[in-house]
């Protein structure tokens, strides 16, 4: 019988073009912030999971480096990849390690460290993240390039504009302008979204997340260890896993992300709630992979949050912001907030921590009624994804 | 404007970093160390002293007759002998019903187009060709297949529209490929 898992303590560096620190120093702003929070000093920590995708930066063994920089060293560790979810399969990781009984207490750290390399470089990296001699090496395709073959068949679907996807930016980067930890602190008009050149046509400058560095890091504990270290855990009710074909030319829709759907029927199944395209009203707030603007619309369609087909039409009607039927990326998502690959899925933990706990600036706090909120975290494009329900409550009671 | 006169992608980030690397260079020779200040935080850097280029070496024994045949100006691909299952890319082993029987058959060279992009940013690797258009095309058999599309403009393009696949030469590497061309206007 697996136990209960509460997050006890979170951290999140500031995101950004982060040339002041190099990568233990990027780790360390997360995890001493996220052992003040539990109360917990390194020896506590009886596992580490760290969650890097790398190429682009110099240590190829981030687990162990970040584990001597920060004193977590011995303690058993791992670095897990599994491309822009990487965050998420670490907290899984450690999740399961407390769930098991293996250990009573591990932390999942994220980091990146992109802009150690130069943007064309890191551009080749992310565009090889698929399959590489079939699609990267004759045809060169780009991670906005996956996500533009997505968004040129939903919108000739569905009847939705560039000016849809453009609205998705535009509600991140206003509450990307509200959170001091945002890579992107500026609000960007709808006019500035649509006027900005073609990255990957007809995605342009303004409906991709920026290259960027950051970290992020989560303590987890086991139910009755969370009880004894704080008054305010935050459980984690579900995990939703699933994959998909590593060559796009293996999916039969370009509408949708099938692994994301399946992750996300997997968590509501685990929590007990799947019923039909209202799921919103479960939760208080969402953090979703917004790597793209395409990638929010189609996530709310694969949370059920709208229909298929209908995600569009819910930026159009402003229904995630707060106030909404639910708000949205209320940190700026990987669009605003930024989006350090391995750093992302822990950040979208952290940060719906904060939410459930009220603790977040006040002109992005959501309302917190239901006491629930859920993450939804794709790796690479459609290859991997997770979903993950956290709750003020502990599951089953 | 012809396309040798426009400066490629790789032209401009070439000249940048060799112009980066001749001001570190300045730096190392009046500091004897290669640091400098980042550009917009000030934060100083070490440029890495160490660098490599990789380049890959792929297996494609399991899969020649591809390769063979596409000299000879074919599109084949494996189909199981014991389960009939298609596949594309090609591959050695049938996962669906676990034997390694594979028979090579021709494809249909035609198609509907089911999605594309064109890559106006591109990866250093590719950077130094034009803006590309790329696409996958679904088979009548039943399978995708993405390439290239010889087209410049991907607004007089339309899913669902005629592809035809051709064998080419890619240039300026020189080997031979694929790409759809559009068979209707």
């Amino acid at each position: 019988m697996a136990r209960d898992v509460a997050i006890v303590g979170v951290g999140h560096s500031r995101y950004g073009v982060r040339s002041d620190v190099n990568i233990g120093e990027l780790a360390w702003e997360s995890i001493s912030m996220a052992l003040d929070d539990a109360g917990l000093e390194q020896r506590d920590i009886e596992y580490f999971v760290v969650s890097s995708v790398g190429g682009w930066s110099s240590e190829y063994l981030p687990a162990v480096v970040i584990g001597e920089y920060s004193g977590l060293t011995p303690k058993g560790t791992a670095r897990v990849e599994a491309a822009c979810a990487s965050g998420s399969a670490a907290v899984k990781l450690a999740y399961d390690m407390v769930a098991s009984g293996s250990v009573d207490i591990a932390m999942a750290i994220g980091l990146e460290k992109m802009n150690e390399s130069p943007t064309p470089t890191v551009v080749e990296f992310i565009g090889r993240a698929g399959n590489y001699f079939w699609e990267f090496h004759n045809f060169g395709l780009t991670f906005p390039g996956y996500y533009a073959l997505y968004a040129t068949a939903y919108m000739d679907r569905y009847g939705a504009t560039e000016e849809d996807l453009c609205l998705a930016a535009v509600k991140n980067h206003y509450y990307g302008a509200r959170n001091p930890k945002a890579h992107f602190q500026k609000e960007v008009t709808l006019e500035k979204c649509m006027s900005s050149r073609y990255i990957a046509w007809p995605l342009k400058l303004y409906d991709c997340s920026p290259i960027t560095d950051g970290s992020s890091a989560v303590i987890l504990a086991s139910g009755e260890v969370a009880r004894e270290l704080t008054d305010t855990p935050v459980w984690i009710e579900a995990i939703g896993h699933a994959s998909d074909t590593a060559n796009l030319s293996k999916r039969d829709d370009f509408t949708y992300l099938r692994a994301a759907r399946l992750a996300a029927e997997q968590a509501y199944m685990q929590a007990g709630i799947l019923d039909g395209y209202e799921m919103y009203k479960y939760f208080d707030v969402a953090e979703v992979h917004d790597c793209f603007t395409i990638a929010e619309v189609m996530a709310y369609e694969d949370l059920r949050f709208a229909k298929p087909g209908e995600g569009h039409k819910m930026l159009r009607d402003g229904e995630t912001y707060i106030g909404g039927k639910i708000p949205v990326n209320l940190s700026g998502g990987l669009k605003a907030k930024g989006h350090p690959i391995g750093a992302t899925g822990v950040g979208m933990v952290a940060e719906l921590t904060n939410q459930l706990l009220q603790r977040v600036e006040k002109d992005r706090q959501a309302p917190i009624e239901k006491g629930r909120a859920i993450a939804h975290n794709v790796g690479g494009t459609g290859h991997y994804a997770y979903v993950t329900i956290l709750s003020l409550d502990r599951p089953g009671r | 404007m012809s396309r040798e006169e426009k400066v490629s992608q790789r032209e401009l980030f070439d000249k940048q970093m060799k112009e980066f690397e001749e001001f570190v260079e300045s730096m190392k020779d009046s500091l004897g160390l290669p640091t400098f200040p980042d550009m917009k935080s000030g934060a100083l850097q070490w440029y890495d002293q160490r660098w490599i280029t990789t380049r890959f070496v792929i297996s494609v024994e399991g899969i020649k007759e591809f390769f063979d045949k596409l000299i000879d100006g074919k599109f084949v691909t494996t189909k199981c002998r014991s389960c009939g299952e298609l596949y594309f890319p090609p591959q050695k082993d049938c996962p669906k019903c676990r034997k390694s029987d594979m028979e090579w058959v021709e494809l249909s060279r035609e198609g509907e187009l089911l999605t594309y992009t064109q890559i106006n940013v591109k990866p250093y690797s590719f950077s130094h060709y034009d803006d590309y258009i790329v696409g996958i095309v679904r088979l009548p058999e039943g399978i995708n297949v993405t390439a290239w599309i010889r087209a410049d403009d991907p607004s007089k393009l339309r899913i669902g529209m005629k592809m035809r696949l051709e064998i080419v030469r890619r240039k300026p590497e020189n080997y031979i490929t694929y790409e759809w061309v559009p068979a209707e206007e």
